[in-house]
């Protein structure tokens, strides 16, 4: 697929994004609870990802930010007001679907026109707006076409257009790159980033991929089972998680053993800063991330003596596993042009960089 | 394993003389000339003289019947059935196998022994609604409940119907405008093969109208057959065509839908 890039020409004036704020809320399904008193403010204009494993609740959020759900308790304001039994059809939102949503018998044109249509704009402003956001999209030659003559790619982008042209107050995203492919995912997901930057709309982007997250969010809520386990920037999530969960979902982590000793982590005789809340003396799993793991040499302070497992080529950089002695696991991204063969013998150092821990049984 | 192209055509072939001969058998007995023998063209031609209206005044008020309660059963599918159906799909989503038992129900139960259910039935409808023959429509209604779920139901199922009205409702769209702009349209196919359908039933229907006394095409012709053979089979060959034209038309519209999705 050609992508060609948008251009910008869509007004931000009234699409100028709004402060939203999640208090106490909880939604439950029979006696599971999807929601456990989620808190969440977002200021205007900010980008939040709600990055978690399936099932832990985020698109219930979104869902219930945009009320196609209901709320049990809890209430959700939009500038201030509380919308928490508004009706979906009157919260000024854009919402783009993780499944292709667009009105298979309408053109483009009239699918971006819709939302227009039904606030009853006049038709010839309605038909200047909705060209205007398909070419922000970069897709305003494609307006006579039906949702089946667009790739994948391109039905996001309209289902984009068709969600912003209302100049709404809050932009939903639910997962809206999952169906596509890698290329067109990265693509896409940096236009979205930069629409609504330039658009200042208060954005909520939903995923389970946390590189995606990361790449895209000014602040990501990590959740699990129904509560926001850390909100952070990426890069407070990344280098301080609050606890092994946050830890072991954003990046990639080894789970090595090693032993809490007045409050730091000693793994292989290396000390290491303990992460998050202080926790007793005793045998814990630490997470370790592969840029924490350099090669070494024997005679190196610390060197663990290790053999290659497994190696992968990334591209711009090898992904290799190490045995230790132990029987344990450890990631170490290293140089692309340093390729051991598996089984070949090494040494490992551990840099001082905080690491989360577990209690190991 | 695929049938070869010469299998499927010695089926189809098949199939269509057993089907093609006794409507052709039909066709010819309508040319017939009494006992001689001979063909002539004056059973059709007889149709369209002075006295044809008076003559078989009693079958045109069965055509006319008929056509009515088709009307009013399409009506009931529509306004009944339809709204009911998608409100189980995008709301009620459990109560979507209730539904679909409580309407294939109809096709298990003889038309005779709904009749019997029916007949205690009438007596209060025709003290509440009197007894014009639209009232026959309610059983209708009933007996074409298989043929109508299925044919929306499969639409329902065919299309993302949750997706798009949810995409609708973030649109500023309240529930009456997504069934309009949104949802109907998406049915279409589905809502026109229930009314055909539904059409096609009403014409055929004969046990339930000779059993509750009521006159529709299907009484009127067994009752000019006794008098006129001729103009009764000419009669069933117009409605067989007429129900064959309406499920033609759905297989139409269909094709016209794929033909459209793969352009």
């Amino acid at each position: 697929m050609t992508l060609t890039a948008p251009t910008r020409t869509m007004s931000a004036e009234s699409g100028s994004g709004a402060t939203v704020e999640l208090r106490g809320v909880v939604k439950n399904y029979g006696s599971m609870q999807a929601l456990s008193s989620i808190d969440l403010v977002m200021e205007p204009g900010e980008f939040i990802a709600l990055l978690g494993p399936s099932g832990c609740g985020k698109t219930t959020a979104l869902r219930a930010l945009s009320g196609l759900e209901t709320i049990d308790s809890g209430s959700i304001l939009i500038d201030g007001v509380d919308v928490a039994s508004t009706p979906t059809n009157k919260r000024d939102i854009g919402m783009v679907f993780q499944s292709y949503s667009l009105f298979p018998h309408m053109t483009v044109i009239e699918n971006v026109e819709f939302g227009l249509r039904m606030r009853k704009v006049p038709k010839a402003e309605r038909r200047e707006r909705a060209t205007e956001a398909l070419e922000m999209v970069g897709l305003g030659a494609h307006g006579a076409r039906f949702a089946h003559q667009l790739s994948g790619g391109q039905q996001q982008r309209v289902a984009l257009a068709r969600a912003l042209v209302t100049r709404p107050r809050v932009l939903l995203l639910d997962e809206p790159l999952s169906a596509l492919d890698a290329k067109v995912r990265v693509q896409l997901r940096e236009e979205i980033r930069r629409i609504t930057r330039d658009l200042g709309i208060t954005t909520v982007f939903v995923t389970h991929d946390q590189e995606e997250a990361l790449a895209v969010a000014d602040r990501v809520a990590v959740m699990r089972a129904g509560r926001i386990e850390q909100i952070g920037t990426p890069r407070e999530l990344y280098a301080t998680p609050v606890n092994p969960f946050v830890a072991d979902f954003v990046g990639l982590t080894s789970r090595i053993p090693g032993e809490v000793v007045d409050g730091e982590v000693v793994v292989f005789g290396t000390h290491l800063p303990l992460l998050g809340e202080p926790q007793a003396d005793g045998p814990v799993v630490a997470l370790i991330r592969p840029e924490d793991v350099a090669l070494a040499t024997e005679d190196a302070e610390g060197a663990i003596p290790a053999s290659v497992f497994a190696s992968s080529f990334l591209g711009s950089l090898r992904r290799t596993e190490f045995l230790l002695p132990d029987g344990s696991i450890i990631a170490v991204q290293h140089d692309v042009n340093d390729a051991p063969e598996v089984g070949d013998a090494a040494f490992l150092r551990l840099r001082k960089a905080p690491v989360a821990a577990s209690p190991r049984a | 394993m695929k049938p070869s192209n010469l299998t499927r055509w010695i089926i189809l072939g098949i199939v269509g003389v057993v089907f093609a001969f006794p409507i052709f058998a039909m066709i010819e007995f309508t040319f017939r000339d009494g006992l001689s023998g001979g063909h002539t063209l004056d059973h059709w031609t007889g149709l369209f003289t002075e006295d044809a209206a008076r003559t078989y005044r009693n079958l045109f008020t069965g055509i006319g019947n008929s056509l009515l309660l088709a009307v009013v059963t399409v009506g009931i599918v529509l306004i009944v059935l339809l709204p009911t159906m998608i409100l189980v799909h995008l709301q009620f989503p459990r109560l979507k196998r209730v539904l679909e038992f409580i309407c294939i129900i109809p096709i298990t139960v003889p038309a005779i022994v709904l009749v019997v259910g029916l007949a205690p039935v009438y007596s209060v409808v025709v003290q509440v609604a009197g007894g014009s023959i639209w009232t026959l429509a309610f059983a209708y209604g009933i007996t074409v409940l298989p043929y109508a779920y299925r044919a929306i139901q499969a639409n329902l199922d065919a299309v993302d119907m949750i997706t798009l009205s949810e995409a609708g409702r973030t649109l500023n769209a309240n529930w009456g405008r997504i069934l309009w702009h949104v949802l109907l349209p998406n049915l279409k196919r589905g809502v026109l093969a229930a009314s055909f359908i539904s059409v096609a039933v009403v014409l055929g229907e004969f046990t339930i109208a000779s059993l509750l006394n009521r006159v529709n095409l299907q009484t009127a012709l067994l009752q000019i057959g006794s008098s006129d053979p001729y103009v009764a089979i000419i009669f069933a060959l117009l409605a067989l065509l007429f129900a064959f034209v309406l499920l033609l038309s759905i297989g139409r519209i269909g094709q016209a839908r794929r033909t459209g999705s793969d352009s």
